[in-house]
């Protein structure tokens, strides 16, 4: 066995959902990038807090409460190292990216928008990206401007510094396209944006899972990410926002352990990151979420970009060679995403047919239907790779689109 | 695996590469617009309902959709001709026993005939509104005269 053949096989052992069998047949779990799988020590995490220690936080002084507390606390550190954050306060949970771009539309950017201005985001955003903007430039008649795409998915560069002008007021831009898999170049685009003074949002729910991210590097305003596409839980995620934004910033939601005190006269705000944090939060996400990362931190992006890499070569290669399936999204800096359309065959057969054999891939507009307009297509199937995909789960992929063919010939 | 053939039979697969009644009615009095956000699947029916007979004269169905949505209205459009309004919304209600009961339990679905080829359809849940898609945009047409868009999503 070869020296990575024993690793992998080692990593896959952290993964017990990965050994069932879906129709009979072993998992090839190839949607990673709707949600990855979660090690054995993230789930122990969870029902570790349940069994041992479940309270919650902020507020008793009794010892469960604090332990809750601690480790909570523990994860917001995690993640502050993670991402090379100046502080703590610096990260704000969020139920996942969603909700942090929300939290900055509703925050950060709608009290400065007035009619006229304008807020850029591109092409390939996912919905989540497009409409929080459109609310806010609904309500206040500003403008959504868009930077267009070439054929292989990258950013028009030379559009992009034609719609930087003094009347936007924002950039939002995703770091990783989930449907094309195009890696974005934050850092000249935040470079761009800040030589006249425009903030930006990096969404990274795509770009977590296989980069390292350092935000004082990149100097982004604010970043946004999702527990679940990282190896954590659901229902967790992170928004990362320069503390000078975040105090300036009036709070998003009302409610318990956001606020110093209350009266019916008047009611004192928290300080950060509590501020953001509006009631009783996910608790075992935020756990979960840290250990997730740890686990991470351990395989290390040396290993996960250079086997992720690997896989996306490939699976290029060998998917490429078969007749009448064509790729779509070839951008030059790719994570590891595979959309692919097969010729005469809807996307929706082939990922019934592709389950049966166990594969798992995701089939649809994958929540960026102007990306779908834009290429002519109702929807694709996609394939998204993770550090614990192997060789020979490309090749099950690759037989089972020959099958989809053949049937359908 | 017995539950895909049994889904994408040749029935299916015929009706896919060659839907029959495909295209537009140049006369028609009934006519709804049908879409599936999930999957992006659009079809349009029109029919032409005799107005002395009180019996679906023709009826014709474009749009673009998976093999499923595809087969289901081509097949749907070889049943409708001839029947009255009811008649055809009561094969609605045979089709929608025949992709959605359990056949162990539920005896109602014995005699199908030709609607059977759908039976598979409920061995895969998240295909059910693929194969809906046609029918419910059938039965709107049937109910207004006027152009209306019908969504799965509201189903």
């Amino acid at each position: 066995m070869s020296e990575l053949d024993a690793k992998l096989q080692e990593i896959r052992s952290d993964f017990p959902l990965l050994n069932r069998l879906v129709y009979g047949k072993p998992l090839v779990y190839l949607d990673n990038a709707a949600t990855t799988q979660k090690p054995k020590c993230v789930i122990s995490a969870i029902s570790d807090y349940y069994l041992n220690y479940n309270s919650n936080i902020h507020r008793g002084v009794h010892r469960l409460s604090q332990e809750a507390t601690d480790e909570y606390e523990k994860s917001r550190k995690i993640i502050k190292e993670f991402i090379n954050a100046r502080k703590s306060e610096e990260i704000i949970f969020t139920r996942g990216t969603t909700e942090a771009i929300n939290l900055v539309a509703r925050s950060f950017v709608r009290p400065r928008l007035k009619e006229g201005d304008e807020i850029v985001i591109s092409h390939m955003e996912h919905h989540s990206n497009i409409v929080p903007w459109q609310i806010i430039c609904e309500e206040t008649g500003a403008r959504l401007r868009i930077i267009p795409i070439n054929d292989s998915g990258e950013l028009q560069f030379d559009e992009l510094e034609k719609l930087l002008t003094e009347k936007v007021k924002f950039l939002s831009i995703v770091h990783v396209s989930n449907s094309l898999g195009t890696i974005n170049p934050i850092d000249e685009i935040i470079k761009k944006a800040h030589s006249i003074g425009i903030p930006v949002l990096i969404d990274a729910a795509q770009s977590i899972q296989h980069f390292k991210i350092d935000v004082q590097k990149l100097d982004c305003d604010f970043l946004a990410f999702s527990g679940h596409k990282i190896y954590g839980p659901t229902g967790i995620g992170v928004l990362y926002g320069k503390e000078s934004h975040l105090e300036a910033m009036p709070p998003y939601q009302g409610g318990g352990d956001m606020i110093k005190s209350v009266s019916f006269e008047r009611t004192i705000y928290n300080d950060l990151p509590y501020k953001f944090e509006a009631g009783t939060p996910n608790i075992e996400g935020a756990i979960g979420l840290g250990k997730a990362i740890e686990y991470v931190k351990q395989i290390g992006f040396h290993f996960i970009n250079t086997h992720e890499q690997n896989l996306l070569e490939y699976a290029h290669k060998v998917l490429s060679q078969i007749d009448g399936l064509k790729i779509i999204g070839m951008a030059k800096r790719k994570a590891s995403v595979v959309s692919f359309v097969l010729d005469g065959v809807h996307p929706h057969d082939v990922g019934t047919m592709l389950d049966v054999e166990g594969v798992a891939v995701r089939t649809g507009h994958h929540c960026t239907e102007p990306i779908m307009k834009r290429y002519g297509l109702p929807a694709t199937t996609r394939a998204s790779f993770a550090f614990y995909n192997t060789i020979d789960e490309i090749n099950v992929l690759t037989e089972s689109v020959k099958k989809v063919i053949k049937m359908f010939s | 695996m017995e539950e895909l053939k049994e889904l994408y039979q040749q029935v299916i697969l015929d009706h896919n590469k060659n839907p029959r009644n495909f295209g537009e009615l140049p006369i028609y009095n009934h006519h709804a617009e049908g879409h599936n956000p999930l999957c992006g699947d659009q079809i349009e029916v029109f029919i032409l309902v005799n107005e002395e007979t009180g019996k679906i004269e023709d009826v014709k169905f474009k749009g673009a959709g998976c093999a499923i949505s595809k087969a289901s209205a081509s097949i749907m459009t070889t049943l409708l001709k001839g029947k009255t309004i009811d008649e055809a919304k009561k094969l609605f209600d045979d089709f929608h026993k025949a992709v959605t009961s359990d056949p162990t339990t539920d005896k109602d679905v014995i005699n199908l005939g030709k609607l059977a080829v759908f039976c598979g359809v409920r061995e895969f849940p998240a295909r059910v509104k693929c194969a809906s898609l046609a029918w419910h945009t059938m039965l709107n047409a049937l109910e207004n005269h006027e152009v209306k868009k019908v969504s799965t999503e509201a189903l």
